[in-house]
C-alpha cells in the first residue's frame, strides 16, 4: 500500500516535471523567435532577394551583403556607432561620479535640507521627462550642443539630473553598518576619507550596477537623441539611426540592413550585459525590496 | 489628525517667519558697525575679522547678482507680467525683432529665482555676522580660513558632493518644468512661435479646452487617452508580475534541471536594445511581416490581421508584447525573493496537509505582495509614463478623425505628449497634458502607497 502510494507520488512527479519541460521549452521558442528571425534575416542579401517585408524566415541564399554595406562607408554607420559608444562610456563614468557623491550624502549624512532634498526629487520625479524638453534644447542650442553639437550635448543632458536616481544606491550604502564611520571618525577620518576609503571599496556591486544600467541607457535613446540631434545625420546615435531607417526606408532594402546593424548593435552590449548579470540581478532586487 | 498637522505646518512656517524677522531687527540694533555695515555690503563684517574666504563669496555673490540684474535680469523681469508687447515686423526688407517671449518668460523666470536667492545669501550673511560677533564677544576664537576650506571634505562634505548634482537638476529639471508650467497658462503654440511672434498669459483658457467637449475640445480625446493609459498600466503591471511569479516559480521547481540556461534566455530580452528587438516585433506583425506571410502561405487567413491598424487589436497587441518584455524583469527580481521565504514555513503547511495550490495561495503570494509592495507601485507608475513599448511599436496609432490632436487609439498620455511638442509645436496644450500627468501620478502614488500593507504594518512579516 505505501509502496503504491509512493510509486504514484513519483510517477505524479515526473509528469509534473515533464509538463513543467514542455511549458519552458515553449517559453523559450517564443522568447528566442524574434532573435532568431532577426539573425536570419540580417545575412538575406538586398541584391538578390528583395530587401524589405517576406514572408520566410530562413533566406534563400546566405550573404554579408547588408554588413558589407553598413561598413563601406555609403552610411554614417561607423560614426554612429562610435557617437553612441562615445556617449555610453562617459555618461556611464560621469553617472556612477554623480550618483554616488548624491547617495552617499544622503545615506551618511545628515544636513538640514536632507528631507526636504528627497521629498522635493521624489515631487520632481512625477513629471513627464518630456516636459523639460522644449526648454531643455533652448539651453542647449544657446552653447551650440544641439545638432553638431548634439554629442556633448546628449551627454549633459544624460547626467544632468541623474543625481536623483539616487535610490538603489542609496539604499545599498544603508546597508553598510554605521558603526564603520563611527569608528573610523574616531580614528580621526574626515568624512571624504571616510568616503574614498572606506565606502568606495565596500560598494563594488552596487558602482558597477549603477555604471552598467548607465551605459545601456543611451543605446536605447531615442527620444532626447533624436530631438537633440535633429536632422543632422552625423550626431545621430544608433537607436535614431536604425529607427529612422526601419520608419521611413524599409521598402529601399533598408530593413534587412536594420536587422544588420540591430545584430552589430546588440552584440557587444549584450555580452557585457550577460558578463555583469550578476551585479544587475543584486542591484533590481535590492531596489524592489526597499522601493 | 492631518488638519492638525496642516495647521502645526503652517503655524511653524509662521513663527520661523517671525523668528527670522526678529533676528535680523536685533542683530542690526545690537551689532557694532561692521554688522551694520554688512547689511548694505555683504560681508563686509567676515572681512573685517579676518574670515577672508566666507567674506569674499560673500562680497563676490553681491557684485555678481547687481551686474547680472542691471545687464541681464531687470530687462526681462520688467515685461514678464506682458510677456512683450513689440511685434516683431518687417520694415522694407529688413526684420526689425521685437520682444522674444520665449526670452522673457524663461528669465524671467530666473531672475526670480536669482532673486529670491539672493535674498537667501543676505540672509545668511546676517547669521555669519550674529555668530562671528557672539563668539569674539564670549573671547572664542574664530576658525582660521583654511579649518572652513577644509570642512567642506569633513562636517560640510554634503554640501561638496551634492552642488553639482543640484545645479544640474535645476538648470536642467527644476527651471524648465517651472517655464512648461507658466507654459499652460499662455497661448505658445505653432501661431505664437517666438521669435516672429508674441505670446501672451491666458489664464486658464487652455485648461477649459482640455475639459470642453465640444468638436473642437480636448475632452473627449482626453477622456479616450486617460482612460487608456490606466487600463494598460493595470493589465502592464499585474499581468506582467503574476507571469513573472508564475514563471520564476516554475524554473525555480525542485528537479527542474538547466535553471542556469532558462534564465538566461529570459534575461536576453533586458540585454538587447529595445528599440533593435521592439523595432523587429514590430515589423514581424505588420501587414507584410512574417506572421502574417506564413498565416497567408498556410491557408490559415485570406488577408493579413489587421495587428496595428485595429484599434482593439493594436492594444492586445501591445499589452502581449508587453509581456514579452516585462517577465524576466519579474523573473529575476521573483527568483530571488523567493529564496527568502522560510523553508518552514512551507514545511509546516505540508504537515497540515496542504496542496501546492493552497500553498501558494497562503504562503508565496501575501509574502510577494508583502515584500513587493513598493515596487510594485513604481512599476505602476512606470507603465504609466511608458513611452519606449507604445512608441516603438505603434507611436499611438491608429490614427482617428474622432480623436483631436492627433492623438491615436494607443496613445498614452506621454507619447501624446510628445507627439504635441515634437510635431504639432503645441506647447500650450503639451504643457497642460504634462501637468496631467504629473496629477495622475501623484494622486496614484498617494492613494496605493497609503494603502500598501508593508507601509501600514512595517513589522508584518518579520
Amino acid at each position: 500500500m505505501k509502496e503504491k502510494n509512493y510509486a504514484s507520488m513519483s510517477r505524479r512527479r515526473t509528469i509534473g516535471n515533464i509538463i513543467s519541460y514542455i511549458i519552458l521549452i515553449l517559453i523559450s521558442i517564443i522568447w528566442l523567435f524574434p532573435f532568431y528571425g532577426l539573425i536570419m534575416q540580417s545575412f538575406r542579401s538586398y541584391s538578390s532577394e528583395y530587401g524589405g517585408m517576406v514572408d520566410y524566415i530562413i533566406p534563400k541564399r546566405f550573404s554579408l551583403d547588408n554588413y558589407r554595406f553598413l561598413f563601406s562607408g555609403e552610411t554614417n554607420f561607423l560614426r554612429w556607432y562610435k557617437n553612441t559608444v562615445i556617449i555610453a562610456i562617459v555618461v556611464a563614468i560621469l553617472q556612477t561620479i554623480i550618483v554616488l557623491c548624491v547617495s552617499y550624502a544622503l545615506s551618511r549624512m545628515r544636513f538640514k535640507l536632507r528631507k526636504f532634498l528627497m521629498n522635493f526629487w521624489l515631487i520632481l520625479g512625477m513629471f513627464p521627462g518630456f516636459l523639460t524638453m522644449i526648454c531643455m534644447y533652448f539651453l542647449l542650442k544657446q552653447f551650440g550642443l544641439t545638432q553638431a553639437g548634439a554629442v556633448p550635448g546628449l551627454i549633459l543632458v544624460y547626467i544632468a539630473s541623474c543625481g536623483m536616481g539616487y535610490y538603489v544606491c542609496k539604499g545599498y550604502f544603508d546597508t553598510i553598518p554605521k558603526a564603520l564611520d563611527e569608528a573610523a571618525k574616531i580614528d580621526g577620518a574626515t568624512r571624504a576619507q571616510i568616503f574614498f576609503q572606506m565606502i568606495l571599496p565596500l560598494s563594488k556591486p552596487i558602482v558597477i550596477y549603477t555604471a552598467l544600467v548607465a551605459f545601456m541607457a543611451p543605446w536605447c535613446d531615442y527620444i532626447f537623441a533624436s530631438y537633440v540631434a535633429f536632422g543632422n545625420d552625423k550626431t545621430y546615435n544608433v537607436a535614431v539611426a536604425m529607427t529612422r531607417w526601419v520608419w521611413t526606408n524599409d521598402y529601399q532594402g533598408y530593413f534587412t540592413r536594420f536587422c544588420a546593424g540591430g545584430i552589430l548593435v546588440a552584440i557587444p552590449v549584450t555580452i557585457l550585459f550577460m558578463c555583469l548579470q550578476k551585479y544587475y540581478v543584486e542591484g533590481v532586487t535590492g531596489g524592489s525590496v526597499k522601493g | 489628525m492631518s488638519q492638525n498637522k496642516k495647521k502645526s505646518a503652517a503655524a511653524s512656517f509662521m513663527s520661523a517667519c517671525a523668528q527670522n524677522i526678529a533676528e535680523i531687527g536685533s542683530t542690526f540694533v545690537r551689532g557694532d558697525w561692521k554688522t551694520k555695515v554688512s547689511y548694505l555690503i555683504l560681508g563686509f563684517g567676515p572681512l573685517m575679522r579676518g574670515q577672508i574666504v566666507k567674506g569674499i563669496a560673500l562680497i563676490a555673490s553681491e557684485i555678481l547678482f547687481f551686474i547680472y540684474m542691471a545687464g541681464f535680469g531687470a530687462k526681462y523681469l520688467s515685461k514678464f507680467s506682458t510677456l512683450g508687447t513689440v511685434a516683431t515686423q518687417k520694415v522694407g526688407r529688413k526684420t526689425v525683432y521685437g520682444d522674444n517671449s520665449f526670452l522673457i518668460l524663461l528669465f524671467g523666470i530666473l531672475t526670480i529665482i536669482i532673486i529670491a536667492a539672493f535674498i537667501v545669501i543676505w540672509r545668511m550673511n546676517i547669521h555669519e555676522n550674529l555668530v562671528e560677533e557672539t563668539a569674539l564677544k564670549n573671547n572664542k576664537p574664530l576658525p582660521s580660513n583654511a579649518k572652513f576650506l577644509s570642512s567642506f571634505l569633513d562636517e560640510n562634505f554634503d554640501k561638496t558632493l551634492l552642488t553639482l548634482p543640484c545645479l544640474g537638476i535645476f538648470i536642467f529639471t527644476v527651471l524648465p518644468i517651472i517655464f512648461m508650467i507658466c507654459v499652460a497658462f499662455t497661448n505658445y503654440d505653432a501661431n505664437h512661435q517666438s521669435p516672429t511672434n508674441l505670446f501672451t498669459w491666458v489664464g486658464l483658457e487652455n485648461f477649459r479646452n482640455l475639459f470642453s467637449f465640444g468638436s473642437q475640445g480636448f475632452g473627449g480625446t482626453f477622456v479616450t487617452v486617460l482612460i487608456w493609459t490606466l487600463v494598460w498600466a493595470f493589465f502592464a503591471t499585474f499581468i506582467d508580475y503574476f507571469l513573472g511569479l508564475a514563471v520564476a516559480m516554475l524554473i525555480n521547481k525542485k528537479g527542474i534541471r538547466f535553471k542556469k540556461l532558462w534564465r538566461t534566455i529570459l534575461v536576453l530580452t533586458i540585454a538587447v536594445p529595445q528599440f533593435v528587438s521592439l523595432l523587429y516585433i514590430m515589423k514581424m506583425f505588420g501587414n507584410d511581416g512574417i506572421v502574417n506571410g506564413y498565416l497567408m502561405k498556410w491557408g490559415w487567413i485570406s488577408s493579413p490581421i489587421p495587428f496595428w491598424t485595429n484599434p482593439t487589436l493594436a492594444r492586445i497587441m501591445i499589452i502581449v508584447i508587453n509581456i514579452w518584455v516585462g517577465i524576466p524583469y519579474l523573473m529575476l527580481i521573483a527568483t530571488g525573493l523567493l529564496m527568502n521565504i522560510p523553508e518552514d514555513l512551507y514545511e509546516s503547511a505540508r504537515i497540515d496537509g496542504a496542496n501546492s495550490f493552497q500553498m501558494f495561495w497562503k504562503i508565496t503570494l501575501p509574502y510577494m505582495l508583502f515584500v513587493t509592495g513598493p515596487f510594485l507601485l513604481t512599476q505602476f507608475t512606470g507603465n504609466l509614463n511608458n513611452f519606449n513599448v507604445i512608441y516603438l511599436l505603434t507611436q499611438g496609432r491608429p490614427q482617428s478623425m474622432k480623436l483631436t490632436g492627433n492623438a491615436g487609439y494607443t496613445d498614452l498620455l506621454v507619447t501624446w505628449l510628445y507627439k504635441m511638442t515634437v510635431n504639432d509645436t503645441n506647447y500650450k496644450m503639451a504643457a497642460v497634458i504634462g501637468i496631467m500627468v504629473f496629477i495622475v501620478t501623484a494622486v496614484v502614488s498617494l492613494v496605493v502607497y497609503n494603502m500598501l500593507p508593508s507601509v501600514k504594518d512595517e513589522e508584518g512579516f518579520q
